[in-house]
């Protein structure tokens, strides 16, 4: 069933992608996404893994080569955080339109400028409508299990879709934690082969990624669209097996002490960990606080979201990342478009807190949960409320 | 997958919106873009295959008795045969209605 | 060599993997290099094709002219995909999940693809040491886009971009020599090759496909629409281009030039910038200028053929 060794979480994601026994790693190192590539690296040049390593000139190329391995049938991973993520940008929505089902692992981190390596989501929010599937994990535990999980979901033939693991950088990449590493037999049981139906081979010339005119471009997209949404049943199927295999079980929206609970707050990634904690004091104290930690990005969880907050009249919803100019941080606001046309929904309340790796303190959670009480008793508030930034 | 590309729908799109067909431009007619045929005056032929070398359409093909000849279903009009011909078999006319 | 050119071309295979029915311009010299490209193919090749002319007029959805297992992705990272196809029929072989059947590849792109936007991850694939062949099919401008000028457009032409008037005199910098820049990776073959010397460009495609690693050919593609130039000169435009030595053609096997044809003398630059329509405002000055660059850079590729 494995072993539980203390690991730091980037090794232990290399670790998880030899248990995948990956074919083909194209790689660029950027903070704090290297100890990832760097660990694989060893990983191929001891032999332990046996792929490919291409070490190359850029991010933009990491995502090209991956892509390329892939529609050769071959299983593909990358690893990436911030601005590299940003060079592949045009990349990513190739892969999902092509349906290539490369993995890669999103060390989360803020973007330039100021040049900053530490983590936050703005990198993930400016990929969200790049047609992956984007699961968000709080600690390296469950970094190494959707590991595993996504080549099952990608290269699912339901979906043939890329999929990001995303970890927040340093909070996560760098910490040392207790992690299952499974057994390779196991893993072997869990992840079928990887049979892309219809890669280049010369036996069978296909033509990928042609010309698409007005005439038939909106029948692609629309495709393409209906092929991620409908993603979330294998999503949830592979969680599922993997519960029953591995005895750890995920879901789209987590719940945390959430039962009943009149106040929600919601949260993505390692801050979730301490939120916990802040509801743990705050129910101590008697409120009727519970936490929502959203792990499936996209495809987004419309009805998992509804099922939880159904009970709630508040939502206090914690980005780490800002739209400029715009409604309010990205998390909140499409947390905001999935109720608004429900007869029954809870206020939203939003913040944007934890930029550029700034922590957010239990103590801080608290604050929102407060200042949020306080907002929708009495009206007012900042278009973009901040916690943490001094005045 | 050679379905006329006005027909398809959603639902009908490949994996990927790859093609499994090859080659499936041969049934697509680009004769109609020329304004000007190739004419063959066959007597001077020595049947070297230039211009069957040179036609960016390949589409010169060879009748029964061997003389290259173009397929106006695809030939553009170019006028490359006829150019590089080291005989003068060919000489480019305007296209009538 | 215009003899040999003569007298065997029914010697050339006659597959067509690139299928008619394209929708390349009329007298495309791009269309007929690639097609000539792939008649020098072994059976088992895959192609990975950057954003450009070629990609735009071969697979339209929903038709393909392609008869190989063809990629397209984007403009810039052609050598990329390539490199990640390459890696994975490696891996695949080695792991068993693929057989080992000596599958090639070829990575093509525009000149715009290759010497420009395209240029970073050619340099990756090549110093890599992938074993891959890139063909440039250089016709000297961003054509797809509207005749905008590259770092490949030769001194002096007008484009778009580069237009000509009363303070300009077009393309105001000197072609990038992309051969010069492959070679200096090290890499075992760099070529130039023009679709007017058939059996020349297919000598050296297939060459540069058998060769263990990287190969980089560069071909000149005569493009009547952006060169306005009159369609059926297309040939005879690549074949000037080689004779007045504004493009000659050789070979760089490890590290060793060698030229392709001998020419005992230059013919002047005016035969061939005369017949095309972008070069048409250049004063005497100019050419003048242009016909003293063109024997010294002959000269100085003729030099290291030794």
């Amino acid at each position: 069933m494995g072993r539980k060794v203390g690991i730091e979480v980037s090794i232990a994601i290399s670790e998880a992608v030899k248990l995948a026994n990956a074919d083909v790693v194209a790689a660029y190192p950027i903070t704090p996404q290297t100890h990832i590539v760097e660990h694989l690296a060893e990983l191929v040049a001891s032999g332990e893994l046996d792929a490919e390593y291409i070490p190359v000139e850029s991010e933009h190329s990491a995502m090209s080569a991956c892509l390329g391995a892939a529609a050769t049938g071959a299983r593909a991973f990358t690893a990436t955080a911030g601005q590299g993520l940003e060079l592949m940008h045009e990349v990513l929505y190739v892969a999902s339109s092509m349906q290539l089902p490369v993995v890669m692992v999103v060390a989360n981190r803020a973007l330039s400028a100021p040049i900053n390596v530490w983590g936050d989501h703005s990198d993930m929010m400016a990929v969200r409508d790049t047609g992956w599937v984007q699961i968000v994990v709080e600690n390296g535990q469950e970094a190494v299990d959707n590991v595993l999980c996504a080549f099952c979901i990608g290269e699912d033939k339901r979906v043939l879709l890329p999929v990001m693991v995303h970890i927040d950088g340093f909070h996560l990449t760098h910490v040392v934690e207790p992690i299952v590493l499974p057994d390779q037999a196991d893993v072997d049981d869990f992840i079928p082969p990887n049979e892309y139906p219809l890669p280049l081979d010369p036996a069978r010339p296909v033509t990928m990624g042609s010309f698409g005119p007005p005439v038939i471009y909106p029948e692609i997209k629309k495709r393409q669209d209906v092929v991620l949404r409908e993603s979330k049943e294998v999503i949830l199927e592979n969680w599922q097996r993997f519960g029953e295999a591995f005895g750890r079980y995920y879901h789209p929206v987590e719940q945390y002490r959430a039962e009943g609970a009149k106040t929600l707050l919601m949260t993505m990634g390692s801050t979730s960990e301490t939120a916990m904690d802040a509801v743990d004091r705050m129910r101590d104290q008697g409120m009727s606080v519970g936490l929502l930690k959203l792990r499936l990005w996209r495809p987004f969880p419309f009805e998992e979201l509804l099922q939880a907050v159904r009970d709630a009249d508040l939502l206090v919803v914690v980005d780490r990342a800002i739209s400029f100019g715009g409604p309010a941080g990205p998390f909140c606001s499409e947390v905001k478009a999935a109720l608004y046309n429900q007869d029954k929904k809870p206020k939203v309340m939003g913040f944007v807190a934890g930029l550029g790796g700034r922590d957010i303190p239990v103590g801080g959670f608290e604050a929102m949960v407060h200042r949020g009480m306080e907002i929708a008793e009495k009206g007012g508030g900042e278009i973009l409320e901040t916690y943490g930034v001094r005045e | 997958m050679s379905t006329s590309d006005e027909e398809l729908t959603w639902r009908e799109i490949e994996v990927g919106a790859i093609f499994t067909v090859p080659g499936t431009t041969a049934d697509y007619q680009t004769g109609d873009w020329r304004s000007q045929a190739p004419s063959y005056n066959f007597d001077r032929c020595i049947k070297c295959g230039i211009c069957q070398l040179y036609c960016p359409e390949g589409c010169v093909g060879q009748d029964e008795d061997g003389y290259f000849i173009a397929d106006l279903y695809w030939c553009k009009g170019c006028g490359i045969c006829a150019r590089e011909c080291p005989t003068g078999v060919i000489t480019m006319v305007e296209e009538t209605e | 060599m215009q003899n040999y050119t003569v007298f065997v071309p029914r010697l050339v295979p006659k597959k067509e993997p690139f299928a008619p029915g394209h929708r390349a311009c009329i007298g495309c010299g791009e269309a007929l290099a690639v097609r000539l490209a792939c008649k020098a193919f072994p059976p088992n090749t895959i192609v990975a094709n950057a954003t450009g002319c070629m990609e735009v007029i071969s697979s339209q959805y929903p038709m393909t002219a392609w008869r190989v297992p063809w990629i397209h992705v984007l403009f810039e990272n052609t050598a990329a995909i390539a490199s990640g196809i390459e890696a994975a029929l490696k891996a695949m072989a080695r792991k068993g999940l693929r057989p080992d059947d000596g599958t090639k590849v070829v990575a093509m792109g525009g000149d715009g693809g290759t010497s420009d936007i395209g240029l970073q991850a050619l340099s990756g694939a090549l110093e890599r040491g992938h074993d891959l062949l890139y063909i440039c099919f250089d016709n000297e401008a961003y054509m797809n886009t509207g005749i905008q000028r590259s770092s490949a457009t030769p001194f002096g032409a007008s484009t778009t971009t580069s237009p000509s008037g009363i303070k300009s005199i077009g393309q105001k910098t000197w072609k990038k020599n992309m051969a010069a820049i492959a070679a200096a990776h090290d890499i075992p073959y760099v070529a130039t090759a023009s679709h007017s010397y058939p059996h020349d460009l297919m000598a050296k495609v297939a060459k540069g496909i058998a060769v263990p690693g990287p190969a980089y050919i560069h071909i000149l593609s005569v493009c009547p629409t952006g060169w306005r130039s009159a369609p059926d000169l297309s040939i005879r435009l690549g074949r000037l281009a080689v004779e007045t030595g504004v493009f000659p053609l050789y070979e760089i096997e490890d590290g060793e030039y060698k030229m392709s044809l001998e020419l005992p003398k230059l013919r002047p630059v005016e035969d061939y910038l005369n017949l095309q329509g972008r070069f048409r405002h250049l004063s005497e000055d100019t050419i003048k200028e242009i016909q003293e660059r063109v024997v010294a850079e002959y000269e100085r590729i003729k030099e290291k053929t030794g």
